[in-house]
């Protein structure tokens, strides 16, 4: 349920950036990848939970999730889904190159005219 | 306001952040990594399901250690602090972290603890996070290596099915090998699984009641601990707490309160997050 913390981690972030702004926060935007350990159900009910009097109360988060991708770092060869973690050609371990992504990507918000 | 048809709405402005959700906890994992580095300890972030032997591995590490390694730890758990007494009764002076219903330890956390554990003079410092495999990998402790405790009795899918876990691994303790001849548990399916999660999969099989596969844990150990300090530049007396010799000038207060939320500190510090070498080498600023 580390869910939870992650919406505390987030909420802060946007906070810091709406408040010295006065402004209003419509909508956010957030990558999750296959192996960054977060639920996508979970963290849509822990952030529908916990934004209700928070700068995020009215916005919409939207999540785009990314499948992980293993690929060998001689030969870039992708690794098929579920094989070993070593390439098959030049036998050296696989790196991840997508899908442990946790990252806030975007934050719409009003900011009023001063 | 609205420029395009003088409307009078506010604009709404679009900011590209693209940073990790956890940056405030990565900074405070690179201070306390900063930290262990310049000490020349080796801090390791024990993680495993409930029941994983993670305590009793520990344990059986001090016998084994006793004369050659200094050991400390830090015990992460729910409710009680029954794993930190039983590491200190076994000679591993260990404070306790009580995270109530946290199902993980995070770095601020440990950088707290560290105010509880004479760590400086430790050649392996453990972290003993909660009993899960799911949490406690997505959080950075600021450790040098993480090793995933995992039990035979537990089943030979378990790699597969916490990928996130294992992949986070340096190495696998198979714990309780002594159990095998009585289950029909397959070690080659267990390394079957870790090829598929772990990209330089490494396992000891250990058992803390028999010691077997203990030395090969303590070599793995030791092949891992950093260089010691120059003489003289270990041991002085200073606070190890907040603010001194971040390389900065401007003088704040050494001696506050340890129990403010110094996240606020590295914020001020721009870059400090991906320096923290820097950090270690402008350590003497304040004598």
């Amino acid at each position: 349920m580390h869910e939870y913390s992650i919406v505390a981690a987030l909420v802060d972030r946007v906070a810091r950036e709406a408040g010295p702004r006065h402004a209003h926060v419509q909508r956010l935007a957030v990558t999750i990848g296959e192996l960054a350990g977060v639920d996508v159900p979970l963290l849509q009910t822990a952030y529908d939970t916990f934004r209700a009097g928070t700068v995020c109360a009215d916005a919409e988060l939207t999540i785009r999730q990314v499948a992980a991708e293993w690929r060998c770092p001689g030969c870039d060869t992708a690794l098929a889904r579920g094989a070993p973690l070593r390439c098959a050609t030049c036998g050296r371990p696989a790196r991840l190159t997508a899908g442990d992504e946790i990252i806030l990507e975007r934050i719409e918000m009003e900011v009023p005219d001063v | 306001m609205c420029s395009d048809c003088g409307c009078g709405d506010p604009d709404v402005v679009p900011l590209e952040v693209q940073e990790r959700i956890l940056s405030d906890n990565d900074r405070t994992a690179a201070h306390n990594r900063a930290h262990f580095v310049e000490a020349g300890v080796l801090a390791i972030n024990l993680m495993g399901s409930p029941g994983a032997g993670k305590t009793a591995v520990l344990e059986a590490t001090a016998r084994a250690a006793a004369g050659r390694l200094h050991l400390g730890a830090v015990s992460g758990d729910l409710a009680t602090d029954n794993d930190a007494r039983r590491l200190t009764a076994a000679g591993v002076p260990s404070a306790s972290i009580t995270t109530g219903s946290a199902c993980h330890l995070d770095a601020r956390l440990v950088h707290h603890a560290l105010h509880d554990v004479a760590w400086r003079e430790l050649d392996v410092f453990f972290i003993e996070n909660v009993g899960n495999l799911v949490c406690p990998a997505v959080y950075d402790l600021g450790q040098a290596f993480n090793v995933v405790a995992l039990s035979v009795t537990e089943g030979e899918d378990k790699p597969i099915k916490y990928p996130v876990m294992f992949r986070k691994a340096d190495l696998v303790l198979l714990t309780k090998v002594d159990l095998l001849p009585y289950l029909g548990v397959s070690v080659a399916a267990i390394e079957d699984g870790l090829a598929r999660v772990m990209p330089e999969p490494r396992m000891i099989q250990v058992s803390a009641r028999t010691g077997e596969g203990i030395d090969a844990w303590l070599r793995w150990l030791e092949e891992r601990r950093p260089p010691r300090p120059a003489a003289g530049a270990r041991g002085h007396d200073h606070d190890h707490g907040h603010g001194h010799g971040h390389g900065h000038g401007h003088g704040h207060d050494h001696g506050h309160d340890h129990d403010h939320d110094h996240d606020h500190d590295h914020r001020r510090e721009p870059g400090h997050h991906h320096h923290h070498h820097h950090h270690a080498g402008g350590h003497d600023h304040d004598g």
